[in-house]
């Protein structure tokens, strides 16, 4: 069928999953797995060979628990490194399984280091060293043989709704003037988190020489925030401290070579702040810049020569730049010290803790869809692992919701509605169809240009403050619009960048309702207020969530007390 | 930043739609030229993630730093083959590193 120039292409599946990362492909190969003869269609973006966060590769695996640490243990850990407030239940039911996922991926074929007794080496208490430029194609090669389909190069753009029902996605094709509508029993969304929301750290020909994956732009959330789905905690932001210009890892020299972190005056300057947790190590090194102490350094000039060669073939698995730079510089990795700097804000789960507001079992507040991995809030620090972790909880949980009797019922009475259908697929190729207009570029420089002056950017110290906030917020509103009418897509590839920059201002419009709302400091750099400076627990030990109004515009701001350590539950069928 | 592609060593995979950098970019940047070569749209896009470098092939495309960021002419190239990557550093003054890299259990 053809409608409007635009070919229009049917699919009927049990479970669709959007997004072919990490968790996407976890969650197929688990239901496969359970349930062989259950459909599972995948919708990626890119190509599942290289997609998404893991393209370049990677050299540890950050969350494991080595010999004495328990998933208790785990939890510990990362409440204490996120200032206590994180969902128990989440992170634990993400430690009940890391072990296990791990192994998985070595059976898998990837090559996993081992010390004599056999047990993978360790690089601290729950992290290992791996070997890991071909995570992502062995991860591809274990989906490809589940037998789950896959749909490579095609763009997810919404759910497909049915009386307040996930029962489908819509998509785009990267490659052709092609629309698809698909029917699922279930939906899971594994589509990662978000960059580019900030004025990247290098700009103009290096623009997206950033840390996290800059073609993950929020659609996974800003679908979510369509629908009506609660998202939880935008406001802790992540802001990674990596090597300068290259945006390089430090974890494989900080850790696994135990670089000291110095600055210009070659004193460890973390001694002075509070901890040593995550956030208070970016703080610590913003606030050396500030004091004029600053640049920062990793020293590694202690190193014998014999770990010159180790280290580069150990960023030749995860991120070359540096051993481009070190060449540059005509230097060894023991040469001199590397400078390292904050990224620009990052709005992910995996790391941070934005994303779905979702029950032990990965259900959203959307009745048949679920998510797994960076697009997940609540659980910071579940990283590859992690989001494997999640991506089995969702899978199992959306078999099970579709293999219940009246689900299958409520399913089988719902009618597609022609009218909605028609909508989206006006909505998706409009900016190809405009005469005259501005190019996504435009608008995601000034989108960017915005949230890093108004919403604590880089160049703002990453500090926030309630006027400022109020002013993005005024300034997001006009884009929001202007974006709607105005954005002009000159081909299809350019189609794809018209919906990340749209999906980004909604993304970016909903962090600034949650930044503006807790009026306190909890994390710092990550979430710094300067006129709340101090952490109130008393007030503020609770989730600050959102739920977007799609008619009106406006977003909603819900509290949501902290649970203890029991499951969240009672909401995943609010309808 | 950004990947450069060498055209006298591109063939376009033959006759190939998708070529296999094409395939693989992440970010949707690589495509044909009406030569049958192959382009990279956009190179402020890329993410430098070196996908297609090591997925060419012909050994035709190359990973250096903008100077904007403080590259200087090194390059590095990558030949993949079963279970293992050899990597081509070339440094500013022409002189070269070779190393490899088990990637997976074969
Ligand atoms: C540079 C970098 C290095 C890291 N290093 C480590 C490490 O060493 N150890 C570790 O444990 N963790 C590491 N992490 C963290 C870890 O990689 C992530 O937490 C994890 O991979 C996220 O998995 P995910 O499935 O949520 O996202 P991804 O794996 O990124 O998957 C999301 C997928 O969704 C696709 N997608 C996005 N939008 C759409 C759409 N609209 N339609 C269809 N598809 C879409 C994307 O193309 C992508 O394939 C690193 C992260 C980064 C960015």
């Amino acid at each position: 069928m053809k409608t409007d120039g635009v070919e229009v292409e049917r699919i009927s599946t049990d479970i669709v999953i959007v997004g072919g990362g990490t968790a996407g492909c976890f969650a197929a190969v688990t239901i496969k797995e359970t349930s062989p003869a259950t459909e599972v269609l995948v919708i990626e973006k890119a190509h599942v060979k290289r997609s998404g966060c893991l393209a370049a590769g990677v050299n540890a695996i950050n969350a494991y628990l080595n010999p004495g640490e328990t998933p208790e243990t785990y939890l510990d850990y990362v409440k204490k490194d996120s200032a206590g407030l994180v969902r128990d239940d989440l992170v634990l039911t993400i430690g009940q399984r890391l072990n296990r996922v791990t192994e998985k991926l070595e059976s898998w074929g990837l090559p996993f280091q081992k010390d004599e007794s056999g047990c993978y080496k360790p690089r601290g208490k729950r992290n290992v060293e791996i070997t890991g430029e071909a995570i992502k194609p062995v991860i591809a090669t274990a989906l490809q043989n589940s037998g789950a389909k896959i749909l490579n190069r095609t763009v997810a753009t919404n759910y497909l709704i049915n009386e307040g029902v996930a029962a489908g996605v819509y998509a785009f094709s990267a490659r052709e003037k092609k629309f698809y509508v698909i029917t699922a029993k279930a939906v899971i969304c594994a589509a990662g988190g978000a960059a580019g929301i900030y004025k990247p750290n290098n700009d103009g020909s290096s623009r997206h020489k950033m840390w996290y994956c800059p073609f993950n732009v929020g659609t996974g959330f800003a679908m979510g925030l369509r629908a009506g789905a609660e998202m939880t905690t935008f406001e802790m932001r992540f802001i990674a401290l990596r090597i300068k210009d290259v945006a390089s890892p430090t974890g494989t020299i900080a850790q696994g070579v135990k670089a000291r972190q110095v600055n210009a005056l070659g004193e460890e300057y973390q001694g002075r702040y509070e901890s040593r947790s995550t956030p208070m190590r970016m703080y610590g090194t913003v606030e050396e810049n500030k004091a004029g102490r600053g640049p920062c350094y990793l020293d590694l000039t202690h190193l014998p020569n014999s770990h010159n060669r180790r280290l580069k073939e150990a960023y030749l698995n995860m991120s070359p730049g540096l051993v481009l730079k070190w060449a540059d510089e005509e230097t060894e990795p023991n040469g001199k010290p590397l400078e390292i700097c904050g990224s620009e804000p990052y709005i992910v789960g995996g790391h941070g803790q934005a994303g779905y507001w979702v029950d032990s079992e990965r259900k959203t507040t959307v009745k048949g869809l679920f998510a797994a991995g960076d697009v997940v809030g609540g659980a910071p620090k579940k990283y590859v692992t992690g989001c494997f972790a999640e991506g089995e909880i969702a899978a199992l949980a959306a078999l099970e919701y579709i293999g219940q009797e009246s689900v299958r019922a409520e399913l089988d009475r719902q009618e597609n509605s022609e009218q909605e259908i028609t909508a989206e697929l006006g909505r998706v190729f409009e900016p190809l169809r405009k005469q005259r207009g501005v190019a996504p570029d435009k608008y995601e420089e000034r989108l960017q240009k915005i949230m890093d002056k108004y919403a604590g950017g880089i160049s703002a110290n990453y500090e926030l403050c309630e006027p400022k906030l109020l002013r993005a917020r005024e300034l997001l509103i006009t884009l929001q619009h202007e974006v709607k009418k105005n954005i002009l897509a000159a081909d299809v590839h350019e189609l794809v960048k018209a919906h990340e920059l749209i999906d980004r201002v909604l993304v970016a419009r909903v962090l600034v309702e949650h930044l503006l709302y807790r009026k306190e400091t909890r994390w710092r750099s990550y979430q710094e207020r300067v006129d709340y400076p101090r952490r109130d627990d008393e007030r503020w030990f609770t989730f600050v969530n959102s739920v977007y109004q799609r008619e009106s515009g406006d977003i909603q701001i819900i509290e949501r007390p902290w649970s203890g350590e029991t499951a969240v539950e009672g909401f995943g069928g609010r309808v | 930043m950004t990947v450069r592609i060498n055209k006298s060593l591109c063939n376009g995979c033959g006759n190939s739609v998708e070529p296999k950098c094409v395939m693989v970019c992440p970010g949707d940047l690589l495509c044909k030229d009406p030569s049958n070569r192959c382009v990279i749209r956009d190179p402020k896009d890329c993410w430098d993630c070196a996908a297609c470098v090591k997925e060419c092939p012909q050994q035709a495309i190359e990973m250096t730093l903008p100077v904007q960021i403080g590259g200087r002419g090194s390059t590095l190239k990558a030949k993949t083959e079963k279970g293992r990557i050899i990597w081509q550093l070339t440094k500013p003054d022409g002189s070269k590193e070779f190393f490899e890299v088990h990637t997976r259990n074969t």
